[in-house]
């Protein structure tokens, strides 16, 4: 075997601490490398021209790379020693910049691990073999889970491009958090104005099936080829049948719960339809209140339905579909505020949320619009907005900024003026974070058109004094305690990830980070992208963010989206597992511990239990052959006799290591 | 105002405090949620916040010379409140010990209170009210001070002519001398 060798400066990133040709110079003293050189950057045009160019001229048939992580440029390395006219498995990569160079600063000891590191890859080439990927046809409709700005941005893109596409919802309607949404920042348009369009063309496409009240239950296959069973809950409405006419709402006689879409400022009937535009606009039955399912009694709305679509022995039923990529889409929940014992936690009626404070100011919203504090009804006049209510506090594990407090804050405290005329507004705040287009002048807007009074400083305590709130904070630019009479404090929450998103993920295999929002594949370069191929992230489920970023990213994953799909055929990784049937005594413990079903019983020629791999089912992870007593189930690529050839490199048998 | 002179921080300084008071102070990005819930920032010179900023700022003598140290009821508001999870009030605590270390004492009768409450309690055992008041008021300077509250107390039993008998006087006296040995901080 010809092997070559190239060991990557990285400008001074490897290079400032490693000494590059050195460890070219000792490459050459391995076993069947017949070149070595250093080169600046191996991933620039030249640098691939220069592997490319020594593959030809000394006849390589393997080559070895030593730079970055294979995350970076594996892929890179491996379509040019392709254009070379080698198979793309006969390329390793060495580690030496995240394994070395980032890490150890004394070149000396750095040098000696990087030469290691190459020797071992070196061990492992000269057991490669070329592997074919084999093809295979993806199914041309997505999933999209979650019906927010960032899903129904998603799932409309996805259908315009062609694809047929399948969008479930926990609600009852779509629409998410901008559906509660009075007005939208920097422009002061009225949310769902903007949003309610898109929701009608979501009902109205017809590449489009929407599933409300669905969730996904589980998740089956692989890139191209997903299956999905989805969840429908039941409603206790035939959804076929029913027109939202809405006569069952007005007669429902049990009408006293909470009503979550109005952040239970108010009451709800115990059926349903969340707001007038809602989409799908169908009625549901809650069945914790309702008094028919509940204790038997009742059946009015059965009665006063005209067209009897009322079943109160609904179940819920399974979905299958198959799709061919997934786009998650499940958004974020607000921060928990009871948790801080200087707002009162829940003892005050007249210290609310800004999501409930949106509410009150959205004309379809309990008040009709009018500000009203919820304790009397009266119309505050001294309102008192706390920024920063779960962010930026390590105290109660939030220390992360949620983004887009500061700005909705502003347009609160600029709707408040419009609203009530004589009003003040005092926003306590610790940095004003407004970086977005006509974000910054917005937030001016705020204090010099609209006068509201920016304290910077936080809150620590508040009482009641009379029908007033007492609020005592500080104002850290003056080096003072500061003090306001308030009628209404509205606490800025921040975002923190939806509930049932760590279990969505299990399902999907997409990690959260630390705080539960899913991990995109790459910071900057792939930031739609999962580790899981095939599944896609969109809006605030990845992170805090506002409407227009949402609505950006939804159009991010659709594009990607657009891209799998638009191949007829994709390739699977042939670094799957492979099972040598001779060997084989048909045990079966490789088929309970892989953890993705892609082993199967098959019987050989002679009746035998043999297993054998579903090869676009495997991925690769290695588990069956490190279970497998007989050694006989072998992953390919990565088998037994090249780690240990690789560990041998590293650690070698005293002997040798005396001969040498 | 006084011009701090940023490049020449004190950087031993801050890290004496650090050390001292096992809290990291760059965490405080100063959101002033102790400076809010303080009952004594209406007598401070150097509210909580701007004190934390001054030792991050690494401005040893006007930390030190801050009345707001002698000020501090020790009252754990600003501790309790802290998103960065800092004990501002042990920082409080350290820094007042720092400057009676280096000779400030800014409120003088806050420093001589609490040196008659301390010889009071080494000498008894406990605190001893009417010796206590006298050697205050003595040093002090101030005569008048709360003895409108005298009658009162005196009525109630609370000002006791003399001394109560307590047992382990010898062993709460050898706890002061170990100090002074150095041997409890040590």
């Amino acid at each position: 075997m010809r092997i070559g060798v190239f060991i990557c400066h990285c400008g001074s990133n490897i290079a400032g601490t490693v000494d590059c040709p050195k460890v070219a110079a000792k490459a050459l003293t391995y076993p069947d490398v017949v070149f070595s050189t250093d080169t600046m950057y191996a991933c620039s045009e030249p640098g691939q021209d220069g592997i490319i160019a020594a593959v030809k001229e000394q006849q390589l048939d393997g080559v070895v790379v030593a730079s970055c992580t294979p995350r970076m440029h594996e892929q890179t390395f491996r379509r040019a020693v392709e254009r070379a006219g080698l198979n793309r498995y006969m390329f390793e990569m060495a580690n030496i910049r995240e394994h070395v160079s980032w890490i150890g600063k004394i070149m000396e000891d750095n040098t000696i691990k990087a030469q290691e590191l190459v020797r071992m890859a070196v061990e492992k080439l000269r057991r490669n073999r070329p592997l074919i990927p084999k093809r295979f046809e993806t199914v041309k409709r997505v999933l999209v889970i979650g019906g927010g700005v960032a899903g129904i941005q998603a799932a409309l893109d996805c259908a315009d491009g062609g694809q047929e596409v399948v969008l479930i919802e926990r609600e009852q309607s779509i629409g998410g958090k901008m559906a509660k949404l009075d007005k939208t920042f920097p422009t002061v348009d009225c949310s769902s104005c903007v949003l309610g369009p898109k929701m009608v063309d979501i009902a109205q496409h017809p590449k489009i099936t929407l599933y409300a009240c669905a969730e996904v239950e589980s998740v089956g296959g692989y890139v191209g080829n997903f299956h999905i069973t989805i969840r429908r809950k039941a409603t206790y409405v035939d959804w076929n049948v029913c027109n939202g006419c809405g006569l069952c709402l007005e007669k429902c006689p049990s009408h006293k719960h909470p009503d979550p879409f109005n952040e239970n400022l108010c009451t709800a009937p115990s059926i349903n339809i969340p707001f007038p535009q809602a989409i799908p606009k169908k009625a549901a039955i809650n069945p914790q209140s309702c008094l028919k399912l509940t204790q038997g009694k009742c059946g009015i709305c059965a009665t006063v339905c005209p067209l009897k679509c009322i079943d109160y022995e609904q179940k819920d039923e399974l979905v299958d579909v198959d799709v061919g990529a997934v786009i998650v889409a499940t958004g974020y929940d607000l921060f928990d505020w009871h948790k801080y014992p200087q707002y009162g936690q829940g003892r005050y009626p007249d210290i609310i949320t800004s999501m409930q404070y949106e509410r009150l100011l959205s004309a379809s919203g309990p008040t009709g619009g009018q500000i009203k504090r919820p304790s009397d009804g009266k119309e505050p006049k001294n309102i008192v907005f706390i920024q920063c209510v779960g962010s930026r506090d390590r105290s109660v594990d939030r220390p992360y900024c949620s983004g887009f407090c500061c700005m909705y804050t502003a347009k609160q405290a600029i709707l408040t003026k419009d609203h009530l005329p004589d009003s003040q507004s005092f926003v306590f705040y610790m940095d004003i974070r407004s970086p977005g287009k006509l974000y910054d002048e917005f937030t001016r807007r705020a204090m010099e058109e609209y006068g509201a009074h920016y304290v910077r400083g936080r809150v620590s305590m508040i009482y009641p004094q009379d029908d007033k709130l007492l609020v005592r904070g500080a104002d850290t630019l003056a080096g003072t305690q500061v003090e306001v009479q308030a009628d209404l404090v509205v606490l800025a929450v921040g975002a923190e990830a939806a509930a049932g998103a760590a279990q969505l993920g299990e399902k999907l295999r997409v990690c959260p980070d630390q705080y539960g929002f899913f991990v995109e594949s790459h910071p900057k370069l792939k930031p739609v992208e999962t580790n899981t191929a095939g599944v896609y992230l969109a809006g605030a489920c990845q992170g805090p963010k506002d409407i227009p970023a949402s609505v950006s990213q939804g159009s991010a994953a659709a594009a990607k989206v657009l891209g799998l799909l638009s191949k007829k055929e994709l390739e699977s990784d042939p670094a799957v597992a492979r099972v040598n049937q001779p060997r084989c005594v048909g045990c079966g413990k490789c088929i309970q511990t892989c953890p993705f079903g892609a082993i199967k019983e098959v019987a050989d020629r002679f009746g035998n239990p043999k297993a054998e791999v579903i090869d676009t089912v495997c991925q690769g992870c290695g588990i069956c052959t490190v279970t497998c007593p007989q050694g006989a189930i072998q992953l390919e690529h990565f088998t037994d006799n090249q780690i240990l050839a690789e560990v041998q490199a590293l650690c070698p048998p005293k002997i040798f290591a005396n001969y040498e | 105002m006084q011009t701090f002179d940023l490049t020449t921080a004190d950087q031993d300084f801050i890290a004496e405090v650090e050390s001292r008071s096992h809290q990291n102070l760059k965490t405080c990005y100063q959101c002033g949620n102790c400076t809010a819930g303080c009952p004594y920032t209406f007598a401070y010179d150097y509210s909580v916040s701007q004190i934390m900023r001054l030792i991050q700022a690494g401005q040893k003598e006007a930390v030190l010379q801050s009345r707001s140290l002698w000020l501090c009821g020790s009252c754990q508001s600003c501790t309790t409140r802290c998103p960065n999870l800092i004990d501002v009030a042990l920082v409080m605590d350290v820094c007042r010990h720092m400057a009676r270390e280096a000779g400030y004492a800014t409120e003088r009768a806050v420093k001589v209170f609490v040196d008659s409450f301390l010889k009071s309690v080494e000498r008894h055992g406990r605190a001893y009210e009417m010796g206590l008041m006298v050697a205050y008021m003595t040093r002090s300077g101030r005569i008048f001070t709360d003895v409108d509250l005298a009658p009162t107390a005196l009525m109630r039993g609370k000002l006791p002519f003399k001394p109560h008998p307590v047992q382990g006087r010898e062993q709460v006296a050898r706890i002061f001398e170990r100090f002074r040995q150095g041997g409890i901080n040590g």
